[in-house]
């Protein structure tokens, strides 16, 4: 538990909560952000305003940060190019299947006790442990 | 004004994920590696996330109606049904992966980071690859459906 950081997680946590109920509150839109991108992308969209201007302020987050000295990381990412083009395909598209990733399931599904989105973050959660489990420790490792 | 307090909810959102440290795969990694030094930040974030959620969510319940919109779109689906199972399936190995869900991977696009933004881009064709599919699962099968129906 060497990186556990409860204070900046609960902080951002709560923050992440506040964005979510001001969202419905306001507009009635669940955020969710494979809904909400996907919705963008999805050929024939009509409603794609909401969208874009979520996706806009979402991104605009770190920029203001950046332009306030705020030190920003970079992401480590895996140095293997098939396993970052095979894990953003299986993200997009099982999120789209599945109908809602961490934020539409993991947040704003269970905050209503949506039977299917306790289902879909049990099973999200699980499978991905599973395969950090055989990444790392598993055969060969 | 929709698109302004969506613009607005995106912005904290993005400032909750930033803060949290959840933009860093390493730190999701961590949470998800059972098997090492477990690291259960993740489970905080997500805790603090809906008790707020929750509170918003019953003022509204109490309220009727959002301010800005007409109605509020819940999903009205509540069957566990395959698709469902699957697609969180195919999320959580890709989540495994690399400790990138859709968030996170947008918010990082900001650090202009390559494997991001190919990350990102493969994301975005996975989304567009289940539409596509799925469109030709409902032409195959809406005959038989509709008959049933009808």
């Amino acid at each position: 538990m060497a990186n556990f950081t409860p204070v900046s997680a609960a902080i951002g946590g709560a923050l992440i909560g506040l964005a979510a109920a001001m969202l419905m509150l306001f507009a009635g839109r669940i955020a969710g952000i494979s809904g909400i991108l996907g919705g963008a992308l999805a050929i024939g969209a009509t409603d794609r305003g909401w969208r874009l201007a979520f996706l806009a302020g979402l991104i605009l987050a770190p920029v203001t940060a950046m332009l306030a000295g705020i030190r920003v990381p970079m992401p480590q990412m895996p140095a293997n190019w098939l396993i970052v083009i095979g894990a953003g395909l299986l993200v997009g598209f099982g999120t789209r299947l599945g109908g809602g990733c961490t934020s539409g399931h993991g947040v704003c599904g269970i905050a209503r006790l949506s039977p299917r989105s306790i289902a879909a973050t049990c099973i999200f959660v699980g499978v991905a442990m599973l395969t950090v489990a055989i990444m790392r420790h598993g055969i060969g490792g | 004004m929709p698109a302004l307090a969506s613009l607005a909810c995106g912005f904290v959102f993005g400032w909750g994920l930033l803060i949290s440290g959840m933009m860093q795969p390493a730190k999701v990694l961590g949470f998800l590696d059972v098997l090492g030094p477990w690291d259960p930040t993740l489970l905080v974030v997500m805790a603090a996330a809906l008790v707020v959620s929750a509170a918003g969510f019953a003022i509204l319940q109490r309220r009727g109606r959002p301010y800005l919109a007409p109605q509020s779109y819940w999903s009205s689906n509540t069957v566990i049904d395959p698709p469902l199972i699957a697609g969180a399936a195919l999320f959580g190995i890709g989540w495994g992966l690399v400790g990138l869900c859709p968030g996170p991977a947008l918010v990082n696009l900001a650090t202009l980071s390559a494997p991001v933004i190919v990350f990102v881009a493969a994301m975005a064709a996975g989304m567009l690859m289940h539409d596509l599919w799925w469109t030709r699962q409902v032409a195959r099968w809406s005959p038989h459906s509709t008959a049933a129906d009808g």
